[in-house]
């Protein structure tokens, strides 16, 4: 067994006595609806028989009325006229773009029926090359939501009233335009990098002189727009290549997360990290940061720092690098030791080094600007002959139209896209502004900007658009509708066309301009077809160029960081790869996606490190001996404190204490919070997922010429606690080894030595004198798979814990949303979790994410505890799970030692037979997010090929079942055994750094046959191989660049001692 | 303990009486009900004159003895030399009838004509469980049964009081005995009883709950799969396309059916149009319903102008068929896999649907149905020396290797996995 210490919670480390108590209940039985007991158990409870009797007089009346119900007539209704191209119940995708606000991502939508159901990546794109992010994903379920908008309208009193029909909106816009006539239009949006739209837009403000398009990102990158105009006199993005870095340095940049696009740089990143051959290389990660973030947790070097010191990192750094510029003191040693040990190796690879910045400093980006140079990155790594689009708002420019809007001199402002009400650090500037404007919004729900605009005319959402998008310079993807819109929406671009065209123009809404765009654009109309087809307009190869660096103003920089002032205490804001900057915070699926990292749904939190949640708060999750710490993990409720930032801005949040944090530093994640005006309203306005989910720190960000996501802050404990729902722990391992680690010097060494012990330990167990594993280590028989086996392979080294699959799992399965309060007690239903292991230093601990699902162990210890056969095993290798005949004993659960099987405690799809199952639960047990789930427009995006599951049966990870015996009638109708060699689950379709492999491991030539036995036979382990379970899921041991001790080496000096890992 | 063993060794043999007869008239009825229509409901119907004569009532009409097996084996043989079969085959113009000599034993082809005596027409609408199939024996065995109950009860009552008169005439001291309904081996055999034909009934109607065999509703048009796919010979597929490329066989638009009906605006066949409560159907009228959902102006041959601007004919509409055939949802059933890829004929499912009037479910969509086909069928292997069939099936190399080493003869849907869960569930 491997020695080395993997840990999910304090408790599992410390062993701590409540913790332990609390893994013996593993679905937290005590507080199901019968928790009423007392705690007596039922046989003790005061009427348990008068209970029983009324529920088995209730089931047998039940039963019988059923029985006694005549068999529903039921109506095929066939179409009028069929479509060409549509076969009922053949899926057909179409490719599209998926645009939020900068944001893009090329994709294909699966459409079943007239109705999108699921996002797929769009392996044409080169940018992100097949990849989707959680977001994407979710953003299906998005256009099934019942609060968006379903027609124009007008402020009428406080509420809002219909506006019959679009001409009569149009009429109304030109009345109060030419009220105001004069003053300025400004056009508030998000980034808009879609050509035509801006064409539009342009042609738009030429109609109305004086006015001008603003754009505004919610998470700003403006300081790094500035800097760059500064040295390199272009204000924009470049290209990054993380792809050709041996070396990466990223000062807080969450880059595989939530920084500027993190398909294309998970994909790039993925390319340096996959091992290959006996003598890999790999690229060498440094991350320095504050808070635990997706990216720190991937790299092989972490450091942690105060985010005031961000500057004096990147000024070390420079200085390090030949470049002094009056360096500014550090007393931490280790990050001293750090900054040294990155420099030297930055050194030691010009021209294959890259370093990026998360600071929306503009001085600091100037800085790290001068590193890149200094290291030969320019031109490179970091490619400014093709510029990136996926942010372009200006802090300045939305802060001067707050004061302009005050001031009375704008006439209107159009918005689109962004809620400035809800995510300006001065919202409420920004709304008395607009009551003194003539305000036109285009989103598509009542969000809080939206709310207090006099006209309303939602545009429609992506899947319902024409349009484009430019997310590189000369690299285009286009967007096609692939629904009629489901309400009476009008595209924005429509809008604005109509509003600026001369009478009697040809050209009347966006579709035709559109066409007449990129017909013209492409040259004839079959390219435009086949543009449409492909999705995306590329050149054949990507140009890499250089900037020309501009160093004069970088002592004003260095002066500029020097006046940076730090707290006792600071505060980092930053985003969740689900939630995001908040657009999209009403969709249950992302709500209840956990955090990579904190495991917590459905909330922000504060995030502390263990030092300061001592002294703070007189937690001490390090102490051995239970006490207080022991109720803080295991109960939901955790103490809340108040944070009160430098501007003024108080927060109250619970606090989530979590290692790899600066001791000093508290870490809150924006989006959450939403709320109207009026509260009663939110649940209806802005959603019922949305609604008590968080509270919004948008407040407490800080603007010093851009908008800074970090502060000084106060944190100051209160007597309150609030409950969190964390998955964290509900999948607890027991101690047994899951995963195998090294460091890549040792596994150049020798690459056996990763899984020695595993191979000792099968031999052990295997019969003497035989090698067969499989046959002779169990009673059991060997069964045959004669034609398909089916086997997954995931790779640990680039799986970095986006958790986009997580999501893909939960569209493309049906998968229920079960809200916050039944998350507490360990009831979610994902089918597909990652679970984040800790390891080494306490302080700042190495993480590993392991994507954990059915396992389809062929010799499956939960098939021989059903008492139904509900679960038994297919002859390709399917761990089968049959709802129907499943009676709910939960005995497979219980058996399961990957804790992978997920229980229908309640009927959370509305799939019973008994309509009222619902409704009685929901204020005590069910939240109004499940029913917001079982809406009949948001029941749309279910997939008709997957069974939605009824109340009572256990569900669990089919392999995407659906997706396997649509592969085989394929082969089966072309007559193609190839068909079937590499099939895709959602979850590995979804993953942006290819990093799960599926196919038939019975074919020599599939690439999961090829990757566990010919090119990664020395890394591929399964999980919990001892039990003999035989697991059809392997893993790929995990390889870090380092010169640490990772993994098993670590062990043959004997115990595991925190201070071992040597920062040399 | 000796009082209780008498009631075991009174009650067992009923008991295994009871089963016995029950098992065997199950069986016995399903038997015949299966062999009429495997063989024999191609051409007859049991009570309507058809391809063949209706075969109610044969009894009275064939000559005695033998004859109706000899017929049945080959009817060739009697037709030249015995009067009433070469009546028989004058007045059915002379179509001949399979000869069956090879197939059917004497017991199974006692067991066609015992299911056809006892045949009932099917009543029209769902049938929800509740009423087994079974035939009408099973009443008189019930009441068969309780008369052998009651003598078996009343030789009970005479055995213990002419005990109670011996025992009183050899001065034996008895308690007095309690009456009959009191009795506790009494009490005990009747809940015994009931038990067990209350478990019976109950558990074979809960079987049948959501089954609808033979559910013939009336549909919106009285359309007639006999006229389209019987009279006028037009493929399934035609209309079904569906059928070889989705899971859904799909019914087709409304536009399919104006490809000939733009011209077919009149119904002239041979047939009458009879419904099965023996209404006759004016098929014209039926045909100007089709044109009303169209959207079909018949005088003037064009379809409604479309005013509205909904891209459809004003006034068109689509058809609100009624669902025939329903399986439950946790049912995955995909038509092209056994059209395109099991090559199998409609009919092997959906019956003689050439034949039928007005569409009913021939077969009973149950998993114990579905289950036995799966058994019994034949995949289109790959054979590698000839390279017939179907490629796919080059991946199972270990029946191959069987099949060369005269392990196996052929391999069945259920060797390829095809009667494990998930191949319909999931």
């Amino acid at each position: 067994m491997s020695k080395k210490k993997y840990w999910q919670s304090f408790g599992e480390l410390n062993h701590t006595e409540s913790f332990q108590e609390s893994t013996k209940n593993e679905f937290k039985e005590e507080l199901l609806p019968l928790a009423d007991l007392d705690d007596k158990g039922i046989l003790d409870a005061k009427t348990p028989r008068r209970d029983f009797l009324k529920y088995l007089g209730f089931s047998t009346a039940a039963a019988a009325v059923a029985a006694s119900c005549e068999m529903p007539v039921r109506k095929a209704v066939p179409y009028l006229k069929r479509p060409d191209d549509v076969i009922p119940g053949v899926a057909n995708y179409y490719a599209s773009t998926y645009v939020n606000g900068g944001d893009t991502i090329s994709v294909v939508v699966k459409q079943r029926d007239g109705r999108p159901i699921k996002i797929e990546g769009n392996e044409l794109s080169s940018i992100t090359k097949g990849g989707t992010s959680a977001q994407a994903q979710a953003s299906v379920l998005d256009l099934y939501d019942n609060t968006r908008l379903r027609y124009p309208m007008q402020k009428d009193g406080k509420g809002f009233k219909e506006v019959t029909s679009f001409d009569a909106f149009d009429k109304m816009v030109a009345n109060s335009l030419a009220v105001v006539a004069g003053k300025p239009v400004v056009l508030l949006t998000s980034t808009v990098n879609s050509p035509s739209t801006l064409a539009i837009i342009n042609e738009f403000i030429a109609k109305y002189p004086g006015s001008r398009h603003v754009q505004y990102d919610a998470v700003s990158y403006s300081g790094m727009l500035l800097a760059n105009e500064v040295c390199y006199g272009k204000r924009a993005i470049p290209s990054y290549h993380f792809e050709n870095a041996k070396v990466i340095v990223s000062l807080g940049a969450d880059f595989l997360g939530t920084w500027l696009n993190l398909v294309e740089f998970a994909g790039q990143y993925a390319q340096n990290r996959k091992v290959t051959g006996e003598k890999p290389t790999l690229s060498r990660h440094f991350q320095f940061e504050s808070m635990m973030s997706l990216t720190g947790s991937n790299a092989d070097d972490r450091y942690t720092h105060k985010p005031s010191e961000t500057g004096s990192i990147a000024l070390a750094l420079l200085t390090k690098l030949g470049m002094s510029l009056a360096p500014i003191k550090i007393a931490d040693e280790k990050l001293l030791k750090g900054i040294e040990k990155a420099a030297a190796e930055l050194n030691a690879h010009k021209g294959e080094a890259l370093v990026v910045c998360g600071s929306n400093d503009a001085n600091i980006q100037m800085i790290v600007n001068a590193i890149n140079e200094q290291i030969g990155a320019n031109g490179k790594t970091i490619n400014w002959a093709i510029t990136s689009n996926y942010k372009n708002g200006s802090d300045a420019d939305v802060m001067k139209l707050v004061d302009d809007m005050n001031a009375g001199s704008i006439g209107a402002v159009f918005i689109q896209g962004v809620n400035p009400a809800y995510s300006l650090p001065n919202s409420k500037k920004f709304k008395d502004g607009l009551s003194k404007v003539v305000s036109v919004s285009f989103n598509g729900t009542m969000d809080e900007t939206t709310e207090l605009c006099k006209y309303i005319i939602p545009s429609h959402h992506w899947l319902e658009s024409w349009g484009d998008a430019e997310p590189k310079t000369g690299y285009y993807s286009l967007l096609q509708p692939v629904i009629n819109p489901l309400f009476k929406t009008r595209a924005y671009q429509t809008s604005l066309i109509k509003w600026s065209s001369a009478a009697g123009s040809l050209i009347n809404d966006y579709e035709t301009y559109f066409k007449t765009y990129w017909s013209s654009k492409l040259g004839s109309p079959d390219m435009y077809d086949k543009a449409l087809q492909d999705g995306v307009v590329e050149p054949a190869t990507m140009a890499i160029g250089s900037g020309t660096f501009n160093a004069g103003k970088l002592s004003d920089a260095a002066d500029g960081i020097a006046s940076i002032k730090t707290g006792v205490n600071e505060v980092v804001l930053y985003q969740k790869v689900s939630v995001g900057d908040g657009s999209q915070a009403n969709n249950p699926w992302l709500q209840e996606l956990p955090d990579p990292v904190s495991k917590v749904t459905w909330d922000n939190y504060v995030m502390m490190s263990p030092a300061m949640a001592k002294s703070l708060l007189n937690l001490d999750v390090m102490n051995q001996d239970g006490g207080k710490q022991s109720d803080y993990e295991v109960h939901p409720e955790k103490p809340v404190v108040k944070v009160t930032a430098e501007n003024g801005a108080v927060v109250e949040l619970p606090v989530i204490v979590l290692p790899g944090l600066n001791k000093d530093t508290i870490a809150i994640a924006l989006g959450y919070g939403r709320e109207s005006a009026n509260k009663e309203e939110t649940a209806i306005n802005i959603g019922r997922s949305a609604n008590g989910a968080g509270k919004n720190a948008y407040p407490l960000v800080s603007f010093n010429g851009t908008s800074l996501y970090s502060s000084m802050c106060r944190v100051e404990k209160t007597s309150a606690m609030y409950p969190l729902a964390q998955t964290q722990v509900h999948g607890f391992t027991e101690s047994r080894p899951v995963i195998y680690e090294t460091n890549l010097t040792s596994y150049s060494a020798n690459p056996e030595s990763i899984l020695e012990e595993v191979t000792k330990e099968r031999e052990a167990i295997t019969i003497e004198g035989s090698k067969d594993f499989v046959k002779d280590a169990t009673i059991y028989p060997d069964y045959e798979k004669p034609g398909i086996k089916w086997g997954m392979s995931i790779d640990l080294n680039t799986c970095t814990g986006c958790s986009a699959c997580v999501v893909a799992c939960t569209a493309e399965n049906n998968v229920s949303v079960v809200g916050k309060r039944q998350v507490q007690r360990a009831h979610e239903m994902h089918w597909l979790r990652i679970d984040r292991y800790f390891t080494g230093d306490l302080e700042n601990p190495d993480v590993v994410f392991q994507p954990m699902l059915c396992q389809h162990c062929d010799n499956a210890p939960c098939e021989n505890v059903c008492p139904v056969a509900a679960t038994n095993h297919s002859s390709e290798g399917l761990n089968q799970m049959t709802y129907n005949r499943c009676i709910g004993t939960r005995y497979c659960a219980n058996n399961c030692p990957y804790k992978v099987r997920r229980f229908n405690w309640l009927d959370y799809t509305g799939a019973d037979s008994f309509p009222d199952n619902q409704k009685p639960m929901l204020d005590k047990y069910m939240d109004e997010s499940v029913m917001q789930m079982n809406e009949d427009l948001t029941r749309m995006v279910l997939n008709p090929d997957v069974t939605v599951r009824s109340r009572g049966v256990i569900e669990k990870c089919s392999f995407c079942v659906q997706r396997l015996q649509e592969s085989k009638l394929d082969a089966k109708k072309h007559q193609d055994p190839t068909l079937v060699r590499n099939v895709k689950t959602a979850c590995m379709q979804a993953c942006p750094t290819h990093a799960i492999s599926f196919g038939n491991v019975n074919d020599k030539e599939s690439d999961v046959y090829k990757i566990r036995h010919v090119e990664q036979k020395h890394r591929s382990f399964y999980v919990l191989e001892q039990l003999h379970v035989l697991p059809n899921v392997s893993y790929l041991a995990k390889v870090r660049n380092t010169d640490r001790h990772i993994g098993v080496e670590e062990e043959h000096g004997g115990e595991m001692k925190k201070e071992e890992k040597a920062h040399a | 303990m000796s009082r209780y063993r008498k009631i075991f060794n009174r009650v067992l043999p009923a008991l295994f009486l009871l089963v016995f007869f029950s098992i065997n008239i199950s069986s016995y009825a399903a038997d015949g009900e299966a062999l009429f229509k495997a063989n024999c409901a191609a051409c007859h119907k049991p009570d309507k004159d058809f391809t063949g004569p209706a075969l109610q009532g044969w009894k009275d009409r064939v000559p005695a003895g033998d004859w109706i097996y000899k017929w049945i084996a080959n009817s060739a043989d009697l037709r030249e030399s015995e009067p009433y079969a070469k009546a028989l085959f004058a007045k059915w113009n002379k179509t001949q009838m399979t000869a069956f000599g090879s197939q059917l034993k004497k017991e199974d082809i006692d067991a066609i004509l015992k299911y056809v005596d006892d045949w009932k027409p099917p009543v029209a609408g769902p049938t929800p469980g509740g009423q087994p199939q079974g035939s009408d024996d099973s009443l008189l065995f019930g009441i068969l049964t309780l008369v052998l109950a009651l003598i078996a009860f009343i030789l009970l009552q005479v055995n213990s009081n002419l005990r109670k008169l011996s025992d009183e005439k050899e001065g034996v001291l008895r308690t007095e005995p309690v009456p009959f309904y009191k009795n506790k081996t009494y009490l005990m055999v009747g809940i015994l009883l009931l038990f067990l034909v209350g478990g019976y009934y109950t558990i074979n109607s809960a079987i049948g709950l959501g089954r609808q065999q033979q559910y013939q509703p009336e549909q919106p048009i009285f359309y007639s799969h006999k006229v389209h796919a019987g009279t006028n010979q037009i493929s399934c597929l035609y209309c079904h396309g569906g059928a070889q490329d989705s899971k859904q066989a799909s019914i087709p638009s409304v536009n399919v059916c104006m490809n000939c009906h733009k011209a077919i605006n009149k119904y002239e066949g041979p047939d009458v149009l009879v419904r099965e409560n023996g209404a006759t159907v004016d098929g014209t009228a039926e045909i100007q319903k089709l044109y009303a959902y169209a959207g079909w102006n018949p005088t003037t041959k064009t379809y409604n102008s479309d005013n509205n601007n909904d891209g459809i004919p004003d006034g068109a509409k689509p058809i609100e068929w009624v669902k025939v055939h329903n399986l439950p949802d946790h049912v995955y059933f995909n038509h092209s896999q056994h059209i395109k890829v099991g090559k199998q004929q409609c009919q092997t499912c959906h019956g003689n649907i050439q034949e039928m009037p007005e569409v009913y479910q021939f077969a009973e969509l149950s998993m114990g149905w579905c289950i036995n086909c799966h058994r019994e069928t034949k995949v289109d292997f790959y054979d590698k020396e000839n390279g017939t069939g179907n490629k796919f099936y080059s991946i199972y190399e270990k029946f191959h290797q069987d099949i060369k080493n005269h392990k196996l003869d052929s391999v069945t849907v259920e060797k390829i996995g095809g009667t494990e869960c998930q191949k319909c569930h999931y």
